[in-house]
């Protein structure tokens, strides 16, 4: 067999072993603590109106929180994987091995669809006993939800790569990414409807994908009268689609150089650094 | 010849780190690289390995320059780096398994890729761990994990940067055991770095001693032994005083010696200089900035 399909193989069974692993280990109570999360969120909100609507508050913010998981989950979990395989010297094995860094990218790739799509579970799966919002969207709605996730995913793992890549340490990739994430998440109108915000506000979350991420859910999952609560009064899946797909053109145009360029200069000596740096680190 | 190296130079900013380095190493030949700490060890080995570029300087590692080198070239290196902790989660033949199918692409009737991965672990010394998770295995497992990883690929020219670092003397003994058997058996060619000499002078056919970024001495261990043979250290004390003279001849200036001070003379000590004191001098003559004379004379 062909050396790079046969590490390409490899990579997906890296990918799938390393899903594995995070299930059996103590990661699982992130996703324990979301799931938790959002059931109290989607609990206090079951009776609560929205303005225009028929619908509780609950109803809006199901499909807006699986949204909003997925780009959060594809910025932040490669940008801390990223970053904690360099330290730990993950990437700078991948190196060592022939063709071992595309068995290593299609292995992180795996794992962050494998975790999002568990993130995904954990809040929905609870979710429906509270808003069933899978009722009357039809076989349509999920294929639609199901397009929407994966250009969430899509325009945003490559600046995840890009973020994992810049930063010097777990901490300052944690740090550039979750940081501005949590920013965008409280004015996107993920856990209330944006229209409560101030005008400025309203244009800064819509050039991000987390408010796009959400309204796509929103469109595929809710019915056509619940557009009336959007800033507009309609979907407008165009506009949607043109956001997320700029950000992951861009992303996926940006990101092969700078993740070749950071694998280039990965060497021993500069992970003995970060190590020697992680330990003098104050705890 | 497996390794070429001539002129090899690093510059990080405006520090040189490696001024002109020279060094050959054939097929199967085991060379260590001994040098003290910031000596350049690890940077010249992972020049050599592809990791990092010289700043100038022609370097050859299988007839490739490591620059370009492709992934089939990659193939037939092992590399062994000094601090590997990852894949904590995996176990230990799951993760050399999973990076010895990488391998077989490159296996050819000649050399058969990779290692069978249960033969592996039992050479290494591990089969009683073969199933614990990688994050459980004590410092010197770890390391033994690192080297089986490091030649899972069969390879024909392996690196071992610090090998035996945070080895007790046993894991040690073992560990020599095993690159000699990868040495004859294979006929791997190995370039180890090491701040021990005697690790260098068990292990190695050939000494490089690389101080201040230049190789001061290069030759295996019994022509490094014999530069220094017949130097010995003759101390002694007389009416009171103390006096340490280095003499190639302790014989001659003993007698010497008793020809001019009949009495008055006590505490005669005449010691042989070991490897370890030419290395110790070599090197601190080296580092206190002394010209370069005698590394001419001892190569």
């Amino acid at each position: 067999m062909n050396a790079k399909t046969q590490a390409i193989r490899l990579g997906v069974d890296r990918g799938v072993r390393e899903f594995r692993h995070s299930m059996g280990s103590s990661d699982q109570w992130y996703n324990v603590f979301t799931g938790l999360a959002a059931l109290t969120v989607l609990w206090f909100q079951r009776d609560s109106s929205v303005e225009g609507s028929d619908l509780s508050l609950a109803a809006f913010t199901l499909p807006s929180m699986l949204g909003m998981g997925m780009v959060f989950g594809a910025l932040v979990g490669p940008a801390g994987q990223l970053s904690t395989n360099r330290e730990d010297g993950t990437l700078l094995r991948a190196k060592a091995v022939p063709h071992g860094m595309v068995g290593y990218l299609v292995g992180r790739t795996v794992q962050t669809s494998l975790d999002s799509l568990s993130g995904l579970l954990v809040v929905l799966v609870p979710g429906l006993f509270l808003v069933n919002v899978l009722a009357n969207a039809g076989v349509d709605g999920v294929l639609g939800l199901i397009a929407v996730l994966a250009l969430g995913m899509a325009s945003m793992l490559p600046w995840g790569a890009v973020a994992g890549s810049i930063t010097k340490s777990p901490g300052g990739a944690m740090g550039i990414t979750m940081l501005p994430m949590m920013g965008l998440i409280a004015i996107s109108g993920i856990f209330y409807p944006i229209t409560a915000m101030p005008g400025w506000l309203q244009g800064v979350a819509q050039v991000f994908p987390v408010y796009w991420a959400g309204h796509g859910a929103r469109a595929a999952l809710l019915p056509d009268s619940a557009a009336a609560a959007e800033l507009g009064g309609s979907w407008r899946i165009l506009e949607m689609v043109g956001v997320l797909g700029v950000w992951a053109v861009v992303g996926f145009l940006l990101a092969p150089t700078i993740l070749r360029r950071m694998a280039r200069r990965e060497s021993g000596a500069e992970m003995e650094q970060r190590r020697q740096a992680a330990l003098q680190r104050v705890r | 010849m497996v390794i070429e190296v001539r002129d090899l130079r690093m510059r990080y900013g405006t520090t040189d780190v490696l001024h002109g380095v020279d060094f050959t190493a054939g097929p199967g030949e085991v060379v260590a690289l001994l040098g003290p700490n910031g000596a350049g060890k690890t940077t010249t080995i992972e020049i050599l390995e592809g990791f990092r570029l010289p700043s100038d300087g022609h370097v050859r590692v299988l007839g490739v320059d490591p620059a370009t080198g492709d992934e089939a070239w990659r193939a037939r290196l092992g590399v062994v780096l000094q601090s590997w902790r990852d894949h904590g989660r995996w176990k230990v033949r799951e993760l050399l398994h999973h990076l010895g199918r990488y391998y077989t692409s490159y296996s050819t009737s000649h050399q058969p890729r990779p290692f069978d991965t249960d033969e592996l672990i039992e050479t290494v010394g591990l089969t009683e761990h073969a199933h614990k998770k990688i994050s459980s295995l004590s410092g010197g497992q770890r390391r033994r994990l690192d080297v089986a990883i490091g030649i899972v690929g069969k390879p024909d020219l392996l690196f071992l940067d610090e090998p035996t670092a945070g080895f007790d003397p046993h894991a040690r003994r073992d560990f020599h055991d095993l690159v000699h058997r990868l040495s004859d058996l294979e006929g791997m060619t190995i370039l180890l770095t090491t701040h021990d000499l005697a690790e260098a002078e068990k292990l190695a056919d050939r000494i490089l001693v690389l101080a201040g970024g230049r190789i001061i001495a290069d030759g295996s261990p019994e022509q490094l032994s014999r530069q220094v043979e017949g130097k010995s250290e003759v101390r002694w004390t007389h009416d009171g005083s103390r006096h340490v003279h280095t003499a190639d001849d302790a014989t001659a200036f003993v007698r010497d010696l008793f020809r001019q001070h009949a009495t008055g003379i006590s505490e005669l000590e005449v010691r042989r200089s070991t490897l370890e004191d030419t290395y110790m001098a070599l090197v601190q003559r080296h580092e206190s900035g002394q010209t370069s004379e005698e590394e001419v004379a001892l190569r």
